[in-house]
């Protein structure tokens, strides 16, 4: 009995050591992200002796940062508890969450049956985000070495609608998973997204502020279901 | 200094930046992997999902290849290749641009040999995305130890929250998917689309539990999208014409 009990205590503390560290490297690597961003534009000016001034860098901010600015808040708030600690402090340094990381991540961990939040979660969850960002790395690498081969097939008519519909492509196959399981907390968000961009389809440009909307009201709808018994 | 949008300068540090992000990447894939087997995690299936994630990730990333090229015609190639190999995506990306161009009075349809505005567009789209990379840093921990107390006081509606916050975001998606349907037939395609893509997968969970081919459960999301779009270069001649 209590070599068992050791064996689960030496498992819980090297959980804990593993997520202690995931902080503190995760820290260090998007510090360094942050530093290495800045250092870009730095650069360019440098450079070039070409610093724009503060007028036409607030000027053109101002047309874009209220809303990313929002929508880069709601999403760290949104997707870290589906990413878990590696997978956010990656994920959010190659981007591309709602389209890429945070399906890749929640597929992975439904495939190989893992909940967000568990240490075995965390760690497929990393897996996966790693994995995607290493691939699209390498395929964005090698179609800007062969993009005077590659422009004319990816830009041709015929693919064209293909690349137009890979948000469909994607949720789709997703919602058959995820809808069909919890149908009951999916029903009220999906039919109050429905009505939304019926009646103001302009919305399908700001999409990213409406996740949080749709959260919210797909949380308080499960907080009912299963006040009430029915989950 | 003479000033070109695809100066071997620029390549440097696209070059730079792409190193770190393989780096990083590497650096978790590598811990984690490690992690799984400490956790006696069966390694077979962590290849198998390594494998899954990689096929599902090569349409979105040639996605994001297009989104490179679109602003390569006047951004040149190592900014927009800097700019969608971290953090950023073209839907932020390219309003940036067109902010700071329009700001500056200069238009975006031919490539910009002012360094002056190409630098201030390279300010505007670092610093526009800058809230991503610095909150989780700050907040990660903070919701992190929200979720541990939700789950404490109740595990099953832990869980729960969880899912409900992915159906959330599922729920935006699949409803700005109908924002087109009062354009007429052509704007039911990308409804069709998602259609095709759920009848794709819920043949592929029929072939697992039926069937008995559990192989397919790891490539059920890559083949529903693929097939998806594949679909969408089908029907959207026949309904545009």
């Amino acid at each position: 009995m209590n070599k068992i009990d050791n064996n689960k205590s030496n498992k819980t503390a090297d959980n804990n050591l593993y997520a202690a560290q995931s902080h503190l490297y995760g820290k260090i690597w998007i510090w360094t992200a942050a530093v290495l961003l800045l250092f870009v534009p730095i650069a360019i000016c440098v450079y070039y002796d070409a610093w724009p001034g503060f007028q036409p860098v607030f000027k053109g901010l101002l047309g874009v940062a209220p809303i990313f600015w929002t929508v880069g808040t709601i999403e760290v708030i949104t997707f870290t508890p589906m990413l878990g600690t590696g997978g956010s402090y990656l994920g959010f340094v190659t981007g591309n969450l709602t389209n890429l990381k945070v399906p890749a991540a929640l597929n992975a961990m439904e495939a190989v049956k893992v909940k967000p939040g568990t240490p075995e979660g965390e760690v497929v969850s990393t897996i996966a985000v790693a994995t995607s960002s290493l691939v699209t790395t390498v395929v964005i690498g090698a179609g800007v070495l062969l993009l005077a081969q590659l422009t004319p097939v990816l830009n041709s008519p015929v693919l064209q609608p293909a690349f137009e519909n890979i948000l469909p492509s994607l949720f789709g196959g997703l919602a058959v998973v995820y809808v069909g399981k919890n149908w009951k907390i999916a029903l009220v968000p999906l039919l109050f997204m429905l009505v939304l961009f019926l009646l103001v389809p302009s919305l399908a440009s700001s999409v990213g502020i409406l996740v949080p909307v749709g959260a919210l009201i797909s949380i308080g709808a499960a907080r009912i279901l299963y006040k009430r018994n029915k989950l | 200094m003479s000033f070109t949008t695809n100066a071997p300068f620029l390549y440097a540090l696209a070059a730079i930046v792409i190193l770190f992000v393989i780096a990083q990447s590497l650096f978790f894939l590598i811990r984690a992997y490690r992690q799984a087997k400490m956790l006696n995690m069966d390694t077979r299936q962590i290849n198998k999902i390594i494998a899954s994630t990689a096929l599902f990730t090569i349409a979105p990333a040639v996605s994001i290849l297009l989104g490179v090229i679109t602003l390569s015609k006047f951004l040149g190639l190592p900014l927009p290749w800097i700019r969608l190999s971290v953090v950023g995506a073209i839907t932020y990306e390219l309003p940036a641009a067109t902010s700071t161009a329009t700001a500056l009075g200069i238009p975006l349809a031919e490539t910009i040999a002012d360094p002056k505005v190409y630098s201030a567009i390279a300010w505007v789209m670092t610093l526009g995305i800058m809230p991503s990379i610095i909150l989780v840093p700050l907040l990660l921990r903070r919701i992190q130890k929200g979720l541990v107390s939700i789950k404490n006081k109740d595990a099953k509606w832990g869980d729960l929250f969880i899912t409900a916050m992915f159906l959330g975001m599922i729920s935006a998606f699949l409803g700005m998917v109908f924002a087109d349907i009062r354009s007429g037939l052509p704007g039911f395609i990308p409804i069709f689309v998602l259609l095709f893509s759920a009848i794709l997968m819920a043949v592929c969970g029929l072939l697992i539990k039926k069937c008995g081919l559990k192989w397919l459960e790891n490539y059920a999301l890559p083949i529903s999208m693929l097939g998806a779009m594949a679909f969408a270069t089908v029907i959207t001649p026949i309904i545009v014409g």
